[in-house]
């Protein structure tokens, strides 16, 4: 199969070379692949984006998840935040708060779009509707932001992984992470390789988190770690913006969050073994929310 | 390379909680009940790897059945797919298994109804995306590099000939082909990789080939 980049040395090269933006080879790639149109794949794009913003709108009203583990959480964030007196800053929380809440109504089984996964699903939203009003984007761009996080998505997901169960949270809410982050430098009017810089940061300080989840449950402590996931992603974006690079270029970082996750024994790859699930706590919840019965009937 | 479209990474949208073990598991689901061509009456699911030890917290269980049930990733009803399931009469019981399999979040589903019944393996390898890896004991080696689909038909000659033909017809390249059958003039199927998307119109006419049972994309 031919594409226009298979890791993001590539990806940046080629947006400096035909001095275009990553979101913008994105978009020339899922033309070439799937032979649809421009128009086409920009409305399947936006639909996606709108999803987001409902869960968003959904999660800050406040959703508790049917174990009750969580919920609400995001409604405490913003209330919080209009007090005035954060010490991390209104769009830091902010971005935060857009995070657990698309996790939460994750958790309560409502409707989201997968960036990359389920369980990650609220950093790339997160950080989006937070940096929006500070940087007053257009549509286009708050869907080109979702093209640039698909660009670096796309390297992560076929070089290493995107899932809990193959390489632990690193690979999920770590790669979420770092797509956002280098998403949030191209709206920012960052180059390229600001953007792989960002990625690079983010992930190196997302290595290996393991996926231990409580009873099994996408909650604890998954949307907590989507929100760090949002915080995380700020930070390096600007430290990017900055002009800070990082030492170990982004494909080989994107290397060791595989390796790293190959050697992760499988009690902590969301087998709910291990971690945080095997905590007594942890087991206290499980045994309190399910019980003993595994078979299920129709009948 | 296994992930090809922009939205196999922001997407699918999806009834949460888990890509991989909610909109995987029903994608699993929905393409075990295409290949089988109508909606079983029971359903045996055996669940491995991580599936099996997390598949209640996931709500695992939930979404195979309404894959089962044919609904899609977004479909609300997914959350109260066991109670249609009864309604639609349709039993299902599942079996978390402790045996290894090569994939951390595999499925075995065996369903059937009176007329007949068939067995499937799946796994999700994540972001929702899933590869179907056995057919009634067949394995199905696919690279997963390629759009395949997978045609069921009775072992005739002149089969392979029409598909390849109308594939040809519509400019559809064959990079990768495997016909395996299980007893001379029984059940066979084709696996065939090819090097474009196959639309649905394309499905439907290779449907209506002669001794051509079930046309079923099995990756795109």
């Amino acid at each position: 199969m031919d594409v226009l980049f298979r890791n993001v040395k590539e990806l940046v090269e080629r947006a400096e070379n035909e001095n275009k933006l990553i979101s913008e080879i994105m978009i020339e790639q899922e033309m070439l692949i799937t032979q649809r149109s421009r128009e086409d794949i920009m409305v399947q794009m936006e639909r996606n984006l709108t999803v987001m913003e409902e869960a968003v709108e959904k999660g800050l009203k406040g959703v508790h998840s049917v174990s009750g583990l969580t919920g609400g959480d995001a409604v405490l964030l913003q209330a919080y935040i209009e007090k005035g007196n954060t010490l991390s800053g209104p769009l830091m929380l902010d971005a935060v708060s857009k995070a657990v809440a698309t996790n939460e109504v994750n958790a309560a089984m409502g409707t989201i779009c997968a960036t990359p996964t389920a369980g990650s699903a609220g950093v790339v939203p997160g950080t989006l509707f937070a940096v929006k009003n500070q940087l007053n984007p257009t549509r286009e761009q708050m869907i080109r932001y979702l093209f640039t996080s698909g660009a670096f998505g796309f390297v992560v997901a076929n070089n290493a992984s995107i899932s809990g169960a193959a390489g632990g949270c690193q690979a999920e809410v770590g790669s979420a992470a770092a797509m956002a982050s280098a998403a949030i430098v191209e709206m920012a009017g960052g180059t390229a390789q600001q953007s792989s810089e960002a990625f690079a940061i983010t992930m190196k300080n997302m290595l290996g988190l393991v996926c231990d989840p409580v009873a099994g449950l996408v909650e604890v402590p998954c949307v907590k770690r989507n929100a760090m996931g949002a915080s995380n992603a700020v930070v390096a974006a600007d430290m990017a913006l900055a002009g800070v690079t990082s030492r170990i270029p982004c494909d080989e970082v994107i290397g060791a969050m595989f390796e790293i996750g190959q050697s992760m024994p499988s009690a902590l790859k969301e087998t709910a073994k291990g971690g945080l699930a095997a905590t007594p706590t942890g087991k206290w919840l499980e045994s309190k929310i399910f019980g003993g019965s595994v078979v299920g009937s129709g009948k | 390379m296994k992930f090809k479209s922009v939205f196999d990474i922001i997407g699918p949208v999806m009834i949460g909680p888990s890509s991989s073990h909610t909109a995987g598991a029903a994608r699993i689901g929905r393409v075990a009940r295409d290949l089988f061509g109508r909606q079983p009456e029971w359903a045996k699911i055996h669940l491995y790897g991580s599936f099996a030890e997390t598949y209640k917290g996931h709500s695992t269980d939930v979404a195979i059945v309404g894959g089962l049930l044919d609904y899609d990733t977004d479909d609300e009803r997914i959350k109260t797919s066991f109670e249609e399931a009864k309604e639609a009469g349709m039993d299902f019981e599942f079996i978390p298994e402790t045996g290894h399999t090569d994939h951390p979040n595999t499925a075995r589903i065996v369903i059937g109804d009176s007329r007949s019944e068939m067995s499937m393996v799946g796994i999700s390898i994540g972001g929702g995306k899933i590869e179907i890896t056995e057919l009634n004991g067949f394995p199905l080696r696919l690279s997963g590099n390629h759009p395949a689909i997978l045609v069921v038909h009775d072992d005739r000659s002149g089969c392979i000939a029409n598909v390849s033909n109308c594939l040809y017809k519509y400019d559809i390249n064959i990079g990768h082909m495997e016909v395996s059958r299980r007893q001379k003039g029984e059940m066979a199927l084709m696996v065939i990789e090819v090097d474009q998307t196959v639309d649905l119109f394309i499905m439907d006419e290779l449907r209506q080939l002669p001794n051509i049972t079930q046309v079923t994309r099995i990756a795109d």
